[in-house]
């Protein structure tokens, strides 16, 4: 019995961590290369409809998830000609982006509303592919900063695209790639809200998701490893929180204390900063992996 | 000027390894190049000499491929060719150090080396390749340190180290000695003199005239995006060199002779104990000094010995563990924030002009306002007083002879020796009880290196404590009154500076006062 408590907490941690993985390991490679896109939120929910409504009507889910992926792909690269090649302000242009996304999502997916998909199909201990995807694409994301060269390059850009730029190394470019990878990876997160999470749509779904995405970077101070403990606790509290709900109140010494639901909600959002709070606050640390050039346009001179 | 005769003779009797001829560099607002013609021969010391401004930058710029030229044309080895980009320059087997540092900050020493190699292949065992090279040219290196954590000399090791490693052809210095000891200048000139040996051209841009004359075949000198004189360097004076370079003769900075400065000390720092915040830092350990009114005193070093550590501790921007441990004025302000301490009268340069004494992207008024406001009275009901704080501005501006449209042009605008006359213009313009300042001429040419002198010898006769932090002993000699060395976080007895040799500082910027060798002297 205990065993049972115990596989299902782990496998509910897992699904409710994958999105914010998928979604952060894009966002972290895209600010590794200086570029701050804060429309992580817009994507995803671009991403989710987009691959639901695939889903539906050509009832392959692989299909969904490819659509999804590039539907990411298609809202980052607005976003990068927008900022990189018409140097628009990025935090900007990233609220804008969000919101585009939010209210694009939602007149598509009007007519979605109620439809039901089947579950992407599990392949792994009750787990569906995503999931272990987001997990493999980590650990590669963290290898390729830390070991390859070109993970060095994206890097340098990130720190001094004057310098990357002085060297030899092409600044716009590989900023376009980061980026349209970081879109991929929230078309990713969107599907998986909608197609293995949900499995359905509604508006606005991914519930902030997006957001917590983005300070999941920087209080993990731009290093893999802690994105994977931050979102395995937001899933964790999530689990949680939707356990008290689900008991209506918690027994405290016999006497049950009702919580109103609302900040139960918002707990695995507050507890996840708070905690990233505290572990990030090494100065040096801060200033050893925050891209130096992070949001700042690059323009070259001459 | 036989130069010019002398120059068609040599290029006549051997292919010369770059010629530029006519080449034309337009800004907005300025002509950066107006046809200059250079060559440079295989295995030559050339020197490439001028004021800020002069167009050399922009000149080495055009060779390396990070900028592309209007007009005229570039032949190398003999061949017409057009540098596409800094890669396809390092393929030619063209290497530059850079003046502004291309290096990043938050990667550590080895990881910047592999980004200058383009070539996989270079990239194999490269951190011994790094070890051999540091070791064979004397350029201590230490691969897994982050480069923010190094000072400015320690960072040049790692340009010049990424070069070599690509065994150039054509090796380009700009301003390569300016924050190094006289040891390690004489090591570097060792260097560069076996390269040239080798067969590398070297094309050296310098300020310093007497290096130029020790080092260099061959000068062609600049002013005003212009080509003005050829020369043999070894054959003129410094004087003349100088004079060709500024165009008018130039004016030493003099030092009024001055009795017993008088009255007690202005600045006091007592038995201070630091811990630094860098990760590869220096701790502070017991240093004292006592600085009176009217006086100078140097403080020499190698880079990276403590120097930005104390800087930080006097201006308050780390704070001392005991209120009384620094003595500004007969106040106790060891535990006073920056603000606290301008408002008793101190006043700060930095070492990094860009990002720490200036922010880059503000106009020069508003960075005027950012350090005088306290003691100028800038603001009035807690609203910057805009015509006060331009007023200011353009005084600093006109007094220190700052090249610039005006108080509203951007800092990053300006070039470094004007953006560093007007940082030091800014503080000294405060009358300030005590100033300090930290490499006050680091990359900055011979004219407003002498500007910059004079203010600070000045300001000293009117009654200011004067500290000057800086790697260049020649500056520290030719300012102050007493000199006192730091290494590995402890500073050494002043001594005046009549009675001070360079051998004794040189001993004591190797550490060698009561303690181990210093690191740079131990891997020599």
């Amino acid at each position: 019995m205990d065993q049972v408590i115990i596989v299902s907490f782990v496998l509910s941690v897992m699904t409710a961590s994958t999105p914010l993985l998928l979604a952060a390991t894009g966002e972290l490679v895209t600010e590794k290369s200086g570029v701050l896109n804060l429309g992580v939120e817009g994507m995803m929910l671009v991403g989710a409809i987009v691959g639901f409504a695939t889903t539906v009507h050509t009832g392959s889910s692989l299909l969904g998830v490819l659509a999804a992926l590039l539907a990411g792909m298609a809202m980052s690269l607005i976003f990068a000609i927008l900022t990189l090649t018409f140097l628009a302000n990025q935090v900007a242009t990233g609220l804008a982006l969000t919101i585009f996304g939010t209210g694009l999502s939602a007149l598509v997916g009007a007519s979605y509303v109620g439809t039901a998909v089947e579950a992407l199909p599990r392949v792994l201990f009750g787990q569906d592919a995503l999931v272990y995807l987001a997990l493999v694409t980590l650990f590669v994301v963290a290898w390729f900063l830390r070991r390859s060269h070109r993970g060095l390059v994206l890097r340098a850009i990130g720190d001094s695209h004057d310098a990357a730029h002085a060297i030899g190394y092409p600044v716009i470019l590989i900023r376009y790639l980061a980026t349209l990878f970081g879109g991929a990876m929230c078309g990713l997160a969107g599907a998986y809200m909608s197609l293995a999470y949900a499995t359905s749509w509604a508006e606005n779904m991914t519930a902030g998701r997006g957001w917590i995405a983005v300070a999941l970077v920087v209080f993990a101070t731009w290093r893999p490893i802690w994105l994977l403990v931050g979102a395995y606790l937001f899933g964790g509290i999530m689990y949680g929180s939707l356990a008290i709900q689900a008991a209506g109140a918690i027994n405290l010494f016999g006497y049950p204390l009702v919580v109103p639901s609302q900040l139960v909600s918002a707990l695995p959002y507050l507890a996840t900063i708070v905690v990233l709070v505290v572990i990030s606050r090494d100065r040096a640390r801060i200033r050893l992996n925050a891209p130096a050039c992070l949001g700042r346009p690059f323009h070259a001179a001459g | 000027m036989t130069g010019q005769a002398e120059t068609t003779k040599a290029t006549g009797t051997t292919v010369p390894l770059l010629s530029l001829t006519g080449i034309v560099k337009q800004f907005p607002g300025c002509l950066a190049n107006d046809r200059v013609d250079l060559t440079v021969l295989p295995g030559e010391i050339h020197a490439l000499l001028g004021e800020n401004g002069a167009g050399k930058s922009t000149l080495v710029k055009i060779i390396y491929g990070v900028l592309k030229p209007d007009a005229g044309e570039i032949r190398w080895q003999g061949e017409p060719i057009v540098v596409q980009n800094p890669n396809h320059a390092r393929r030619l087997g063209i290497g530059m150090v850079f003046q502004h540092f291309s290096l990043f900050e938050t990667l550590t020493v080895a990881e910047n080396i592999a980004l200058g190699l383009t070539d996989a292949a270079d990239r194999k065992g490269l951190r011994t390749r790094i070890a051999e090279i540091s070791r064979s040219y004397g350029l201590h290196l230490d691969p897994d340190k982050a480069v923010h954590d190094l000072s400015v000399g320690e960072r040049q090791r790692i340009e010049i180290v990424r070069c070599l490693l690509q065994k150039p052809k054509l090796l380009i210095m700009d301003e390569p000695t300016s924050v190094l000891t006289p040891q390690e200048v004489e090591r570097l000139f060792e260097t560069l003199r076996r390269l040239a040996k080798e067969g590398c051209a070297i094309l050296y841009i310098s300020h310093k005239l007497e290096e130029i004359r020790a080092l260099c075949e061959r000068a062609t000198i600049m002013r005003l995006g212009k080509v003005v004189a050829h020369c043999d360097p070894r054959q003129e004076t410094a004087k003349r060199l100088a004079e060709m370079m500024i165009g008018t003769a130039l004016k030493a900075a003099s030092h009024q002779a001055r009795g017993e400065a008088n009255g007690g000390p202005r600045l006091e720092v007592k038995t201070l104990n630091l811990k630094s915040e860098q990760q590869f830092g220096t701790d502070l350990k017991n240093v004292s000094l006592a600085v009176k009114g009217g006086e100078i005193l140097g403080i020499g070093g190698i880079a990276g010995n403590g120097q930005a550590e104390l800087m930080a501790a006097l201006s308050g921007e780390m704070l001392a563990a005991s209120p009384n441990a620094i003595v500004i004025d007969g106040t106790h302000a060891g535990k006073l924030g920056p603000r606290e301490r301008r408002a008793l009268g101190g006043c700060f340069v930095p070492e990094e002009r860009n990002g720490h004494g200036a922010v880059s992207g503000m106009s020069l008024s508003e960075n005027a306002f950012l350090s005088g406001h306290i003691r100028r009275a800038l603001a009035r009901n807690g609203l910057i007083d805009s015509g006060k704080t331009a007023g200011f501005a353009d005084d600093v501006i006109k007094s220190f002879d700052v090249r610039t449209t005006g108080p509203s042009a951007e800092a990053r605008s300006l070039s470094g020796g004007n953006l560093q006359k007007f940082l030091v213009g800014r503080e000294v313009k405060q009358s300030p009880s005590v100033l300090v300042v930290s490499q006050p001429t680091w990359g900055v040419d011979a004219g407003a290196a002498a500007a910059i002198h004079q203010a600070l010898m000045d300001l000293a006769d009117s009654g200011t404590a004067v500290v000057v932090i800086s790697q260049d002993l020649d500056e520290i000699f030719a300012l102050a009154d007493r000199i006192a060395v730091i290494a590995e976080g402890k500073l050494s007895q002043a001594i005046p500076i009549g009675e001070a040799s360079v051998e004794q500082i040189g001993l004591l910027m190797g550490g060698m006062h009561g303690t181990s060798g210093g690191r740079d002297v131990a891997s020599a």
